[in-house]
């Protein structure tokens, strides 16, 4: 495959295990760029990337910033508290507003699961989800792709373990979609509350299994993804209280030796540190954390310039 | 496919001889030098290689000089060409103050090789830069000339020049072919 059929970033779940390995294939070029002196390439001279966020986010909105940077885009970053969507505009009227000034890409984070495919149907340029409720966040799954495959070089056949709130986490969702796209198995872990375990339901028939227990999510595995626990759902009476949430389902060092040896301990951040993981694991030698970080420019990167850099066949 | 072959310009005891003479130039003219060889992926690349090993022998003391490998996909300035997914660059050492001895199979346009200064300069203030490849073919659509050529043979724009390397394609031929570039 040589480049990606389509416009949009949306989800993985709609994204071919061909095009997925395409993304992982040109993120291994960018991260390559990184290491340079000067960290930038012409690529997408004199195109327009918009970053929207209409959620707060800082290491996702900085990473897609620097992406675009470093591929020479001009780049704007729009908060919500600034645009005219505070006005009353609606969201179409805004995103035709920045396509009237040539816009390339369009980099969305929303709390509504679906507001960037309705904004991709509606629009010429490319748009990116960042992030749209508890839908999906595509490029977090693929720089979570990108750095196991980065340390086993496969994905296929590995088992990979997702604990917290799975329920409500996009990034579980983009994660487990594109872990079974390349032959991964998946084990989901959480309190009954934020991991039911009629979930396995939304991938029927897939290598997907659902537990309680995060000594059994763990036994073997090869990596793990530590969901941040959003603190405000204990609001909502999904935990009693974060003390009994961590006794059951931190990841502490003796929780990890369940685990194989060595196997990669990742987290999308930011961390609640000794509370769904312990500074031990977070800071220790199976920690890919800061790898995460690193590998999610080179990926964003790699998505622009496939979407924005390549031109289509014809 | 419309391409048809035309002539085998250089067989594989003729790209040895190119490139042995080739290695000898590149030690004439940078006597003393450390020269650091950048190959343009992926033929350039694996050219480099060759010299290399070449340049390692004749020298006497032994050295082979360093080998990198650019690929130059995101500073191309025809972006339809850009359409195929960029291989990683390898530059193991530093270019700053250093003599970079780019080499490429064919110079036809001089797009690519443009692109790789830029990409280079990316990378550090090499000293000097200078340029060899197996094979000029004419064309120049830019001013850049080769410093080393293994061969120079005028052609037209309606015709195809293809070098294969065994490394990549199991044998070592370059052949001119009917039918335009990317037909």
């Amino acid at each position: 495959m040589k480049r990606l059929n389509r416009k949009d970033l949306l989800d993985l779940e709609t994204a071919s295990a061909g095009e997925i390995g395409l993304i992982l294939d040109q993120a291994a070029a960018f991260r390559e760029v990184a290491s340079r002196p000067v960290k930038k390439v012409p690529a997408l001279r004199g195109k327009t990337v918009i970053n929207l966020f209409f959620e707060p986010s800082t290491r996702t909105a900085t990473s897609f910033h620097l992406a675009a940077q470093r591929l020479s885009a001009d780049v704007l970053d729009i908060k919500v508290a600034d645009s005219s969507v505070k006005k009353g505009e609606t969201l179409l009227d805004t995103v035709a507003t920045f396509e009237a000034m040539d816009l390339s890409v369009l980099i969305m984070r929303t709390s509504h699961a679906g507001s960037p495919a309705l904004v991709a149907a509606h629009s010429k340029a490319s748009i990116v989800n960042a992030g749209d409720g508890m839908h999906e966040h595509p490029t977090q799954g693929l720089l979570d792709l990108f750095t196991l495959k980065n340390k086993y070089g496969r994905i296929d056949g590995l088992t990979v373990a997702i604990v917290g709130d799975v329920l409500h986490s996009r990034v579980a969702r983009s994660d487990t979609w594109g872990l079974l796209k390349l032959g991964a198995k998946v084990r989901l872990c959480g309190p009954p509350t934020m991991c039911p375990a009629d979930m396995v339901g939304l991938w029927p028939g897939a290598p997907v299994t659902v537990t309680h227990d995060l000594r059994q999510a763990l036994e073997g595995v090869d990596a793990v993804q530590m969901l941040r626990l959003q603190l405000e759902r204990q609001q909502r009476f999904l935990f009693p209280s974060t003390r009994e949430y961590s006794q059951h389902y931190a990841l502490t060092s003796e929780k990890l030796a369940y685990a194989k040896p060595g196997a990669l301990v990742m987290h999308p951040g930011p961390m609640n540190r000794g509370l769904e993981i312990s500074s031990g694991v977070a800071d220790g030698p199976q920690s890919a954390i800061t790898t995460q970080v690193a590998n999610g420019v080179a990926v964003r990167m790699a998505v622009l310039y496939l979407l924005a850099g390549v031109e289509a066949e014809g | 496919m419309a391409e048809r072959l035309k002539t085998v310009l250089l067989q594989a005891a003729d790209i040895d001889r190119a490139l042995t003479r080739m290695a000898h130039e590149i030690l004439e003219r940078n006597e003393g030098g450390q020269v650091a060889l950048v190959g343009i992926k992926t033929r350039g690349e694996l050219l480099a290689k060759r010299l290399a090993v070449k340049i390692a022998g004749i020298d006497g003391k032994g050295a082979a000089p360093a080998v990198g490998g650019l690929d130059v996909t995101f500073y191309r300035d025809d972006s339809a060409l850009r359409s195929k997914p960029a291989a990683a660059s390898e530059l193991p050492f530093s270019v700053e103050g250093r003599t970079v001895v780019l080499v490429d199979d064919v110079l036809y346009t001089g797009r690519t090789v443009r692109a790789a200064l830029t990409a280079l300069l990316d990378y550090g203030r090499a000293a000097k830069v200078q340029l060899a490849v197996l094979m000029d073919r004419g064309l120049r659509e830019l001013p850049i000339r080769a410093d080393f050529v293994g061969k120079n043979v005028p052609t037209s724009s309606r015709e195809r020049v293809k070098v294969r390397l065994s490394e990549a394609d199991g044998e070592d031929s370059v052949a001119i072919f009917d039918g335009p570039e990317g037909a």
